[in-house]
């Protein structure tokens, strides 16, 4: 080894390279550790139990809510009409009701057979092909009037006509600038997907600065670094960690959708199109984590255990919630003061600006929003790190309340 | 403010040359409570340097402070030529009280690691980090786990990390406390490697031996005080020489060369022990007296104060009791 005072590193480091030397040895250590799997992982198991839940739903639904008619007709006008909704079925799915022959005389009053028969049929269907006399609540009937005489005629017709297939041609009609509710929904959309991926990812870093203090490490690493650059590194590590989750939740997610036959075409396109919507997102993404980050690394680097983050996070989070809220009813006035406010409020900002782009093909106002946003990730990380020095770094006389809150060093 | 500079006033002597820390009436609150008042040390360049205290004294505070880990409310300090601490952080090395390293990393990667903190490049360090591991006899548990290392191992791996960078400047935090005698042994060689070499070491440390064995200079620090600051020696001559004179007879005309108050010890086989300061007018007068009445001198000598005697005479017997208190209670509570 060289002599003292010959440091072959170089000097001092900058703030922005000593972050990189945090953020580098955070994002291997989150990327190698075992947990990093069950965090990828985590969201499908919510996906799996939602789409199960759906799928039961919606058999039980099909099976037990599918409404029966009942009927009372003669034997040859029973199996045409039989006949018909079989064949019709397969066209007009649900709209058919299941039909359910009821054994009567001729003649019968179709009132008595419905008030005989109404834990099995819904309404009952009388008379003859030609003049079909259909009994029941009166919602009801009303409801069936249509398909019982589309299957009546159907039932009628002697050589039954096939069906042709229809060949779908989709336009780009909710492209159409004045879809302003298309596009309403694509930004509701895209502020929702953004916050689920905001607090899920945010939480990350919340018990980051306690595994520090956990290790006693974070003397070592505030002699040595800004705790500006600290701070940074940390917000910089878990926001990579994100991008690779979104990169493989995203991937899967556009695998399956795509297997499914589902394209963005069902949604209708923002204003600024979808790649720079996409751009946008991430960028945005970005600004909100590191807003929401920086908020929880504070709360984060000043409590000692899980629990205690747990409780002071609390109330950031339910903020956040309000916020989104916030954000999200400002969508649908565009313009107004409120989604203005949304707009400059720091922690709305990203939400408000996510969907003036799927609404309005300026893009300007981003480059104006996202200089606004990376000011107070700045300020706020600023002032974390400075909370965090003269808070918790210090040593005082035993059995202060503060103490219950704040570790105390020996001195 | 109180007397602490190596030069403040006439307490000690000004160290000659550069010095790597200077710091003036530094103070540091928290909560109301002045766990610092009014700090000075000058530590020159290339000194093995102790703080000594007892626990709860302010020792850790006033490394942080000149490690720009916490700023001062008052006063200020000038570390390597800057009043910027981390300015010069790629030319420091500290080992905080509470020790830690990731737990996950193998022992070459977080000297690398702490070493890149400072500067070093990241491969630069995974070599120099295996270079110090087999130096140190420590080769072997180079690509072990940190978790995997006995308490006293991970301890001198963060110490080897301290000096990756090979810094100018080294801060230990208690570095002895943990450390099993062989090792404190190995560290105190290490100290005195560094300063052979021309790096300041500075150490906080509650056991007077440490300190008296080690260091060129010392800092007494007490209640957030600091009584003393300057060479060890010269806190030493704080309190005169002893004479201790054996004499045949207890009692003859040479008696009135002896103080007044001279402590008097007789044996039960007649002789005579007399305790007293050594005079102004040095030893010389005073043999000769004694000869001269024909005391009977069995011996004579002149005992030095012991930093311990001088600690006491410095910061009091309740600081020294302090001092001798079990560290580890405090860390406890």
């Amino acid at each position: 080894m060289t002599g003292p005072g010959t440091n072959k590193s170089g000097g001092r480091l900058s703030t922005l390279a000593a972050a990189l030397v945090i953020a580098r040895r955070d994002f291997a250590a989150v990327l190698l550790s075992r947990s990093f799997i069950f965090f990828l992982i985590g969201p499908l198991f919510p996906l799996v139990v939602g789409a199960m839940a759906t799928g039961v739903g919606q058999s039980v639904e099909r099976s037990a809510a599918r409404p029966v008619l009942g009927v009372a007709m003669s034997p040859a006008d029973t199996a045409a009409l039989r006949g018909a909704a079989s064949r019709l079925d397969a066209q007009l799915e649900d709209t058919v009701p299941v039909l359910l022959p009821l054994e009567a005389q001729a003649g019968a009053d179709p009132q008595a057979l419905l008030q005989a028969n109404q834990a099995k049929a819904s309404a009952v269907l009388s008379g003859s092909l030609a003049q079909p006399v259909l009994t029941g609540p009166p919602g009801l009937i009303d409801d069936w009037r249509g398909p019982v005489a589309v299957l009546a005629a159907a039932a009628q017709s002697a050589t039954p006509q096939p069906y042709p297939q229809v060949r779908l041609a989709a336009t780009t009609a909710k492209a159409d600038p004045v879809d302003r509710v298309g596009r309403m929904r694509t930004a509701q959309a895209g502020q929702t997907l953004l916050f689920l991926l905001t607090m899920l990812l945010a939480g990350m870093v919340l018990s980051n600065l306690v595994e520090e203090k956990a290790n006693k490490i974070i003397e070592v690493l505030a002699a040595a670094i800004p705790m500006d650059a600290l701070f940074l590194g940390k917000l910089f590590a878990m926001l990579a960690v994100s991008f690779v989750g979104i990169a493989v939740w995203g991937t899967v997610a556009g695998t399956v959708l795509l297997a499914g036959g589902r394209t963005l075409a069902e949604l209708t396109a923002p204003a600024v199109g979808w790649p720079m919507f996409f751009a946008l997102g991430l960028v945005y993404f970005s600004m909100a984590y590191l807003l929401l980050g920086s908020v929880f690394l504070t709360i984060g680097s000043m409590a000692s255990t899980v629990r205690e983050v747990q409780t002071l996070s609390m109330p950031v989070t339910m903020l956040q919630l309000l916020v989104f809220f916030f954000a999200s009813f400002s969508v649908a006035t565009p313009g107004s003061p409120m989604e203005q406010a949304a707009v400059l409020v720091p922690f709305s900002s990203p939400y408000a600006m996510l969907a003036r782009a799927a609404e309005q093909p300026d893009l300007g106002q981003h480059l104006l929003a996202i200089a606004w946003q990376v000011l107070w990730v700045g300020l706020f990380i600023r002032f974390g790190s400075r909370l965090f020095r003269t808070r918790v770094m210090k040593s005082g006389p035993a059995g202060t309340r503060r103490r219950r809150w704040f570790r105390r060093a020996p001195a | 403010m109180e007397l602490g500079t190596w030069a403040a006033a006439g307490n000690a002597p000004s160290p000659e040359g550069p010095l790597a820390i200077e710091a003036r009436g530094l103070v540091k609150r928290f909560d109301g409570f002045t766990a610092v008042d009014g700090v000075d040390l000058s530590v020159p360049e290339g000194a093995i340097y102790g703080v000594l205290g007892p626990n709860g004294a302010g020792k850790t505070t006033t490394l942080r402070m000149l490690l720009g880990i916490i700023d001062p409310d008052e006063g200020y300090r000038r570390v390597l030529g800057t009043l910027r601490p981390h300015e010069v952080a790629h030319a420091i090395g500290y080992l905080p009280e509470e020790r830690g390293l990731y737990p996950a990393m193998k022992a070459f990667e977080a000297i690398a690691f702490v070493g890149a903190l400072r500067g070093l490049p990241l491969a630069e360090g995974r070599r120099r980090g295996r270079v110090l591991l087999e130096e140190h006899g420590l080769g072997h548990v180079a690509d072990r786990q940190i978790r995997q290392l006995s308490k006293g191992m991970a301890q001198q791996v963060q110490i080897l990390g301290c000096l990756v960078h090979e810094p100018r400047l080294v801060v230990f935090d208690e570095p002895f406390s943990g450390l099993d005698a062989i090792n404190q042994g190995k560290l105190e060689k290490t100290m005195r490697g560094l300063a052979d070499k021309g790096t300041t070491v500075i150490f906080s440390t509650h056991v007077i031996a440490h300190a008296e064995r080690l260091c060129d200079g010392i800092a007494i620090i007490a209640g957030g005080k600091v009584p003393f600051a300057g060479p060890v020696d010269v806190a030493r001559d704080r309190i005169p020489a002893q004479v201790r004179l054996e004499t045949r007879a207890a009692d003859g005309p040479w008696r009135a060369a002896l103080p007044a108050d001279a402590r008097h010890d007789r044996k039960l086989d007649g002789t005579s022990f007399f305790y007293f300061p050594l005079p102004e007018t040095g030893i010389e007068p005073l043999l000769r007296a004694l000869i001269e009445g024909e005391a009977g001198i069995l011996s004579l000598s002149i005992e030095r104060a012991g930093l311990h005697d001088a600690f006491v005479a410095i910061a009091g017997e309740a600081a020294a009791r302090a001092l001798e208190e079990n560290p580890e209670e405090e860390q406890r509570r």
